[in-house]
Parts: C-alpha cells; structure tokens; sequence
C-alpha cells in the first residue's frame, strides 16, 4: 500500500493566503509516500511546507510559479503504475479530455496528472485514468466560477489503485472514492 | 593591590577567628557533657567574643554567626536541661549577664531568653519586651544587625500569634506584631547606618555590603505576613502605616526601594487592593532618587496577574477605584521626576496598560487614556535612541492585540497610531507583522474601508518606503516575507456588500500605486483577485436598479483593474502584467464586454512583442494566449480575426521549430469552438494542421542536415493526434485520406530512426484508434474507415 498525495493550484499568497486548516490538519508528516503536485504553488514557503509532509515532491511549472526550474512535464513509476504529471495550461483546449488523452499517450503513462481549471475531475478511458486535483485552497479560477477546496490521495496496491478525493463543502470536508483496475503489467503492446 | 591584600588578610582573621571559636566551642562542650554551667557560660561568653570583631566583610561575617548559631543550640538544650533539673530559669536568666563584654552576653540573654519563653513562667510578650531593648546596647550596624537577626530566629516561633501554644489573655497578636515591628525598625536604622559609616571613597563597597545584608531586614516583613494574627484591618490599621513610616522616615534611597519592594511581594495582592491609597501616598514622599517606577511596575504587574487568576475578585477593583489611582499615581511621580529616562516611563505605561486590559477589558476607553499619557510623555523627546524603550514599545503595544485577539479593537483605540509612530522604521516594520500575524492567526475580516484606512496605516511601515536614510536596506529574503504576508493579508479584507466591497479596495489601490515599485509584484495580484471576485459577485445587470449608473460595476471594476495592472511592467513585472491581462481578458469575456476583452487582449499581445523575448517564455506566453483566446466567445468576426490572425503570425515566428510547430497545431483549436456553431471554421483548422506538418517536414530535413541523423518523428505522432482529433468530430475537410496518409509518414519515418518514446506513443495512439472503433456508433463507424 503506497500513499500518494496529487495536489495542486495554491496560488499562495496571490489568490488564497494558505491551505485550509482543516486539510492542513490531515496533512500529516510522515503518513504520504510521495507527493505529486500540478503546480502554481507559488511560492518557496509552500514547497518548503509541503517537503516537510513527505521529502519525496515530484512538481511541475505552472505558469505562475516563481520558481523557473520545475519542469513542464514528468514521468514517474511507483510499484505497478507509471504517473504523468503536468501543469495542463500546455494542453489546449484547457480541460478537454481528448486533448489530455493525447499527452497521456505520448507520455505513456497510466495515471496522467494535471490540474489548471481548478476542478476536480477523474476521467476514465481505454488507456488510463487522467486525474485533476482540483485546487487545493480553492483559489480563484478564470476558468472555473465555482471552486471548493480539493485534494487528491492515491492509494497504490498492486494493479489497482484507489483515487480518494476530498473536497471541503461548506465547511465540511466531504470524502468520495473512485476504483480502478490495470489490467496487465505489460507496458507497451506489441 | 591594596584589595587584595585585604581579601588576604580576612581570610587570615577569619581563619584566626574560627580556630579560636572552635577551641571555645570545644571547651564549651565538655562543659556540658560534665553538667557545668558556671564553665559552659565562661567558654560560650569566649567563644561569642570572636564576633565581636570589626575585621570581616558581612559575607565572613556570617560565617562565624552560622557557627555561633550552631553552637549556641546546643547551648539552649542544655540550659533547657538544666531548668528541668532545679534550675531556676530567672536565675539562670540572670547569671547569663555576668558575661565580661555586651555582645557575648546578650547573645546568651537571647538563648536564655528563648528557654525562659519555653517554660512560660512569665508572659512571652514580657521577655520578648526586654529582650528587643536590651539589644539596643549593640550599635554598631553589622554586629547589631546580626545579633537582632539572630533574636528574630529563634524567636520566630515564640510569637503569640493566634492559635499558637503562647497565646494567653496577657499575650495577643498585637504584641507579637508590637514586638517584629519595633526589631525591624531598629535593623532598619542600622541598616541605614552602614551607608554613612567609612570614607566616601569606600561608598561603591560599602553599597554593596548593605546589599547583601537587606534580607536581614526583609525577613521580618516576611515574618509580619506569615502571622495569621494579621488579618486585612491588622495589616491597615497597624502594620502598613507603622512599616511606610519607617520607610519615609529613614530617607535611605536603598532601603526605601528594597522595603516597598518587599511589602509589594510579601503581601497578599488582596491587601494591596484594599490599601492601595495608602501605598501610593507614600510614593512621592519617598527619596527623589528612588527607582519608584519599577516598584509601581511590579505593584502592577501583581495586580494583574492577580485580576487574571482570580476573575471574581474584579469587582473589588472597580469598587477602590483602582485604575484611576494608579493612573494619578502614576502622572504625579512622572511630574515628580523631571529627568525620568524614556525606558522607565514607558515601562510604566506598558505595566499600567496590561493592568488596564486584564482589569477592566471592556473599557477601552481607560486603554486609550493610558496610550494618551504615554503619548504626552514621548512627544518633545523627540526620536528615542535607547533600543530597550523600543522594545518596550513594541511589548505595549502588541498587548491589546494578544489580549483581544481581534485587531479591529485594537484599531478602535485612538491613540494607538500615534503611538506607533514614535518606533523607528525597523520597529515599525516589525509591529506591523506582529499585527498581521494576529490578524492571520485569529482569521480576522476587516470588513469596512474605514478600517482598512486605519489598518494600512499602522502596518505602513511594509507599505511604503518611510523617511529612513537609504544606508538601511532591508535583507531581500526579509523583504520577501513581509510583502508576502502583505499580500495573504488582503484576503482577509473583505465586506460582503459590493459597494463597501469597491471602497476597500480603492483604499488598497491608492496606497499600494504609491508604495514604490519593489512592492507591485506582490500587493498587485492579490488586489487583482479580490476586483475579479467582486465582478462575479455583482448583481445581474437587470437585477439592478441603477443599471451602469451604479456607484459599483462591471465596468467601473475592469478599469479599476486596468489602473493597477498597468503599473506592473515598470516594475519590471511585464510577465505578471501579461497573464494578469488574460485574466481580465477571461472575466470581461464573462461579461459579454466586448471592448473591454479586446482591450485586455490588445494589452496583452503590446506586452508579448515588447517585453517577451525570452524564448522559453514565448512558447508559455503564446500557450495562455492560446488557451484564453480558444476560449472567448464574446468577439465578432472582425475582432476574433484580428487576434486570430497575430496569435497564428506570434506562433509562426518561435525560435524552434518543434515549438513552431506545436504552436501552430495548437491555433487548429481557435477555429473550431463546440458549443459555437459560429466559430466552426473547418477550411482554416485544415490550414493550420499543414501547416504544422510543413514546420515538421523542414524541422526534420534541419535536424538530419545539422546532426547528420534524423530527427524524432514524434511531432508527426502529434499533428496524427489532431488530425484524429478533428476528424472524430466529423469536419468534413479533415478526410480519411489525409488521416491515412499521415500514419504511412509516420510509418516511413519510424523505419529510418529507432525512438523508443516515439514508437509507444506510436503503438498507444494506434491501439486508442482499435478502441474507438470498438466503440460503435458513430464513433466507430468513422474509425472503421481508416486503413491503418
């Protein structure tokens, strides 16, 4: 059983001044095996604070972060499943499915990441399951009209994993779970 | 050299002294062990004549006084023995002052007296009486002091307090209290002595040895508050008055600050409260010199604490009037003392001022006529150098703040500011931060301009460059931080009324646009933000009465939005300003304001070709051009062309090819809208698909020219995705040839170079073509048609 957290679009301090007590309150260190997140922090003290959660941060450039060097893509195994990570301001039209599902592809991986439209989103198709975390302090979206704050934990066992999104609604943070099934250990067909 | 010599010869008399106390000592306790008294008296008068010496400082002193005592409560048992075998406690009372020289025989006066006591064959409070006289005879100050000390010692528990065993009809409380009180009044005097005993030059020394000797003094205060005789009238009616005479009396600097010191500590807070007239009467009365403003600090300081744990008790404090006679207290010493240092003055007020809050919380009122006094003394002194006085400036003025937990009552206090405004910039700096900590920890709403005003105006030190000389340079990571938490800050200002809304941040707006253009980059997006938020909260245009009249609008907010955005890219923020225009852009298209999202755009792209030259920002740049633009659907055909046009002119011009033509497959997307039959253009998204594959064609030709070997075919994968893409949603230009002939490309390409990334991506897209034919339907039908 590994513990992944998928979070992203904080956009600290610009449009929320932090994560919301009562997630930071979950969010507790040594619990998380690794931690992907979608970008737009956007600032040092947030990555500080979220290396102290789990040392094993995975993060990608969102187009307001301060920091220049994280990547505009990533790719990474853990136990059955490869993981894709991006921003999603680079895959136009934002938030279209099929569009994701093309980077999916040319990443090849199982489990694509991204976020962007500060929507909590968990798409199935044929060749993997793209997930948006949603934004983790339910900041501002030109995208989105109604935002609440979301996050993601993965829970990878084998050839399934299982998706746990948390959502704070009303001041209550409401949990829900999606399941999904690889079907082999093979990574390309023939 | 002189002082050592000194320290040399007193341990030479010391060790003198104590040889021949401890040869006495000796003899003395064959005596007794043989039941001698007439030698046991002869030894001990010997061996108490070492103490006669003038030779030791106060602390050797004591050492042979601690041996003495020893010595002499072995003594005491025996002659407690002795009267228990036949002997007449009166005689021995009597023999014991045959001694040859005063003070060996009063000590043994003092030791007989304690067993006289013990037998009770006369009242205690008699002997008592004629013991506290008969010390008179002993004025030298150090020898005197420890002979009385040593009287209080052992008769500490002879006093006949209430329910103790001595208490009798002749003997009371008021004598014991009679009895301590006349002791300490005469160690007093003695005390006071030793200040004017030796050469002036020896003054430094002779301090310092009083130091060391005032708990001889002190003890008896602590032995008057131990007395369960002495209740609350006991202490008011007899004891206080008798101890403050004393004090004023002796016009001592150094008792006058240790005793009211000791009766503040000693005491309990309950007694203060209830003779707190009579102790602040005797402050002014005191020696100029007199450190009375610790004292009344720590008076303060224990009223407060006492008021904190003890809240039923607060009603007794507005019943003595206590604030009010503290604060006057307080007003006539400052008048009292002309050159009072500003630490003092303030440490007062900052004592005065957690009183007030603890005491009497709901009256602000008091808070700020404490503020208001502390003002009175700062001004004309101008800026204060004393760095300690800053910080306790900085203690008085975050107490409101930790004792409300609510900064809008701080901002309530009318001299608050002012007072602020006497730290320098540093310290305004960091009271600033103490403020907005308080606001981010308590998740305080400041929610009226009004307030806001206010707040931006204690907390100025971070907004604006204040008069300080340029040799002061903040440390950036500092400054970081504190423009940072600035920034978190502006979500907590926040009405939920649109107008009220508009007025805050017009508040923000004015002082953020003069705050220097270091600050921008970080105060202007959060404000950005909080306009966005508000346009989306107004009221439909046809549920308002006043329509574009309205004092807040739509439009009103956008060219607010434009005023603040266009001061960024002097900042030099030109990127930040860039994709803050997109997102006007975005919110404006939400709004059905056409011109307005045009503006934005023309801004943006003005930024692009200006400011944008760094070609890794080009491609994220053009990325969010894309993206925003794809999205709106408020422009007309001529509006939308234009911009159309110069994304597709921007996308063209990238440095790198592969960027090139990723850019370009991706403005396919700006002519094909779902939901907008209107913006379904399939001749133009064909156009942009060749294009691409042409920018890929000469791309590879490039790479094989430069490098020698091919390149990777991985772009034609991708212009194969979108070609896919488009021709699932059925546009009639993208036909199936043109699908099947991108996949034999890409088919020739993949034989000539060996691209592990480009082969699965390859292989997935050919394996998600099988899938959707799977699909059926439509769908699958489409898919069906493609011979792979």
């Amino acid at each position: 059983m590994v513990l992944v957290l998928a979070l992203g679009d904080l956009h600290v301090p610009h449009r929320a001044a932090d994560l919301p007590p009562k997630f930071k309150s979950m969010l507790v260190p040594g619990k998380i095996q690794h931690i992907i997140c979608t970008g737009n922090l956007c600032i040092k003290e947030i990555h500080d604070y979220l290396k102290t959660i789990c040392p094993d941060l995975h993060i990608v450039r969102g187009e307001f972060d301060e920091d220049a060097r994280y990547s505009e893509t990533k790719t990474l195994t853990i136990g059955q499943f490869k993981l894709g990570l991006c921003h999603g301001h680079q895959v136009i039209p934002w938030g279209d499915l099929d569009s994701l599902a093309m980077l999916q592809r040319q990443l090849d991986v199982d489990i694509l990441v991204t976020g962007h439209t500060h929507q909590f989103t968990a798409y199935k198709h044929e060749g993997g399951v793209v997930i948006n975390p949603g934004s983790a302090t339910g900041a501002y979206s030109s995208i989105n009209q109604d935002v609440n704050p979301s996050f993601v934990l993965m829970d990878i066992d084998g050839l399934r994993v299982v998706v746990y999104v948390y959502e704070l609604i009303d001041g209550e943070v409401k949990v829900d779970k999606i399941d999904f099934k690889k079907a082999s250990t093979s990574t390309s067909a023939p | 050299m002189i002082a050592d010599g000194a320290g040399e010869d007193e341990e030479k008399w010391l060790a003198a002294g104590a040889a021949a106390f401890k040869q006495n000592a000796f003899y003395m306790q064959r005596a007794i062990d043989s039941n001698n008294l007439k030698d046991a008296l002869k030894y001990s008068a010997q061996m108490l004549s070492e103490l006669r010496t003038s030779k030791l400082s106060p602390h050797k002193y004591y050492d042979l006084y601690m041996r003495a005592f020893d010595e002499l409560r072995k003594l005491e048992i025996f002659f407690m023995e002795e009267t228990r075998r036949g002997c007449s406690v009166i005689e021995l009372y009597e023999l014991v002052q045959h001694a040859g020289n005063i003070l060996p025989r009063l000590y043994l006066l003092c030791t007989a007296g304690s067993v006289y006591i013990k037998t009770k064959e006369a009242p205690a409070k008699e002997i008592l009486k004629d013991l506290v006289e008969m010390c008179r005879g002993i004025q030298h100050p150090l020898r005197g002091l420890f002979l009385r000390s040593y009287l209080a010692q052992i008769s500490r528990d002879k006093l006949p307090d209430i329910g103790s065993e001595y208490e009798g009809d002749a003997d009371t409380v008021t004598d014991a209290v009679e009895f301590v009180l006349l002791n300490f009044t005469e160690m007093n005097k003695l005390w006071v002595r030793m200040q004017h005993q030796g050469p002036a030059r020896d003054k430094e020394k002779r301090e310092k040895e009083r130091s060391e000797l005032r708990d001889l003094v002190g003890k008896n205060l602590h032995v008057l508050s131990q007395l369960e005789g002495v209740d609350l009238d006991m202490y008011r009616d007899t004891v206080l008055p008798r101890v403050l005479e004393q004090i004023v009396n002796c016009r001592d600097e150094i008792a006058q600050y240790y005793l009211m010191d000791c009766i503040i500590q000693v005491f309990p807070d309950e007694y203060h409260l209830q003779t707190l007239d009579v102790l602040l009467g005797a402050c002014p009365q005191l020696q100029p010199s007199v450190d009375i403003m610790t004292v009344l600090s720590r008076l303060m300081e224990r009223l407060s604490s006492y008021a904190a744990l003890n809240t039923e008790v607060l009603p007794y404090f507005l019943q003595v009037e206590a604030f009010s006679k503290l604060n006057n207290a307080i007003g006539k010493v400052i008048e009292a003392q002309e050159d009072m240092p500003i630490l003092s003055a303030v440490t007062l007020y900052s004592s005065l001022l957690k009183f007030t809050l603890h005491v009497h919380p709901d009256r602000l009122d008091y808070a700020d006529q404490v503020l208001g006094s502390c003002i009175k003394q700062l001004s004309g002194k101008g800026k204060i150098h004393d760095t300690r006085a800053t910080k306790e400036l900085v203690t008085l003025l975050s107490a409101p703040l930790e004792k409300y937990n609510d900064v809008v009552i701080a901002l309530k206090l009318t001299n608050y500011p002012l007072v602020l405004d006497y730290l320098d910039s540093e310290n305004k700096r960091v009271m600033a931060t103490v403020i907005i900590r308080s606001i981010m920890k308590n998740k305080t709403i400041i929610a009226t301009a009004e307030k806001v005003e206010a707040l931006l105006e204690l907390i100025k030190g971070l907004i604006n460059d204040l008069d300080e000389p340029q040799g002061l340079e903040v440390d950036e990571d500092d400054f970081e931080e504190e423009q940072n938490s600035v920034a978190r800050l502006i979500h907590m200002l926040y009405s939920d009324d649109p107008e009220e809304m508009f007025k805050i941040i017009s508040v923000l707006k004015n002082h953020f646009l003069t705050g220097g253009p270091k600050r921008l980059k970080f105060t202007i997006p959060p404000l950005v933000v909080s306009a966005l938020k508000l346009i989306r909260r107004l009221p439909e245009e046809g549920d308002n009465p006043f329509g574009k009249e309205a004092s807040v609008s739509a439009t009103k907010i956008f060219q607010f939005l434009n005023q603040i955005i266009e001061a960024l890219p002097s900042a030099p923020s030109p990127d930040l300003a860039f994709r803050l225009y997109l997102q006007c852009a975005e919110a404006a298209n939400k709004c059905d304001e056409e011109p307005i999202a045009y503006e934005f755009f023309t801004q943006a792209y003005i930024l692009y070709e200006e400011e944008i030259s760094d070609s890794k920002a080009q491609v994220t740049a053009l990325q969010l051009i894309i993206g925003t633009l794809q999205r709106m659907h408020v422009f007309g055909v001529e509006n939308r062309d234009t911009l159309t046009h110069k994304a597709m002119g921007y996308s063209a011009k990238l440095l790198k090819k592969p960027d090139q033509c990723r850019a370009v497959y991706t403005c396919s997307h700006l002519f094909w809208l779902e939901d907008h039959e209107t913006i379904q253009d399939g001749e133009r998204v064909l156009r942009c698909l060749k294009r691409a594959l042409k920018i890929a064609n000469s791309a590879q030709q490039m790479t094989s020219a430069a490098r020698g070997s091919t390149g990777s075919v991985t772009l034609f994968i991708e212009i194969l995705n979108k070609y896919l893409y488009f021709y699932e949603k059925g546009i009639p230009q993208v036909t199936v040839e043109s699908v099947e002939s991108m996949i034999q490309l890409i088919k020739n390409e993949e034989s000539l170079t060996s691209d592990p990334s480009a082969e699965s991506f390859f292989a997935s897209t050919l394996r998600f073509m099988e899938f959707q034919k799977q699909k059926g339907g439509v769908v699958g039908d489409r898919y069906e048609q493609i011979k792979v």
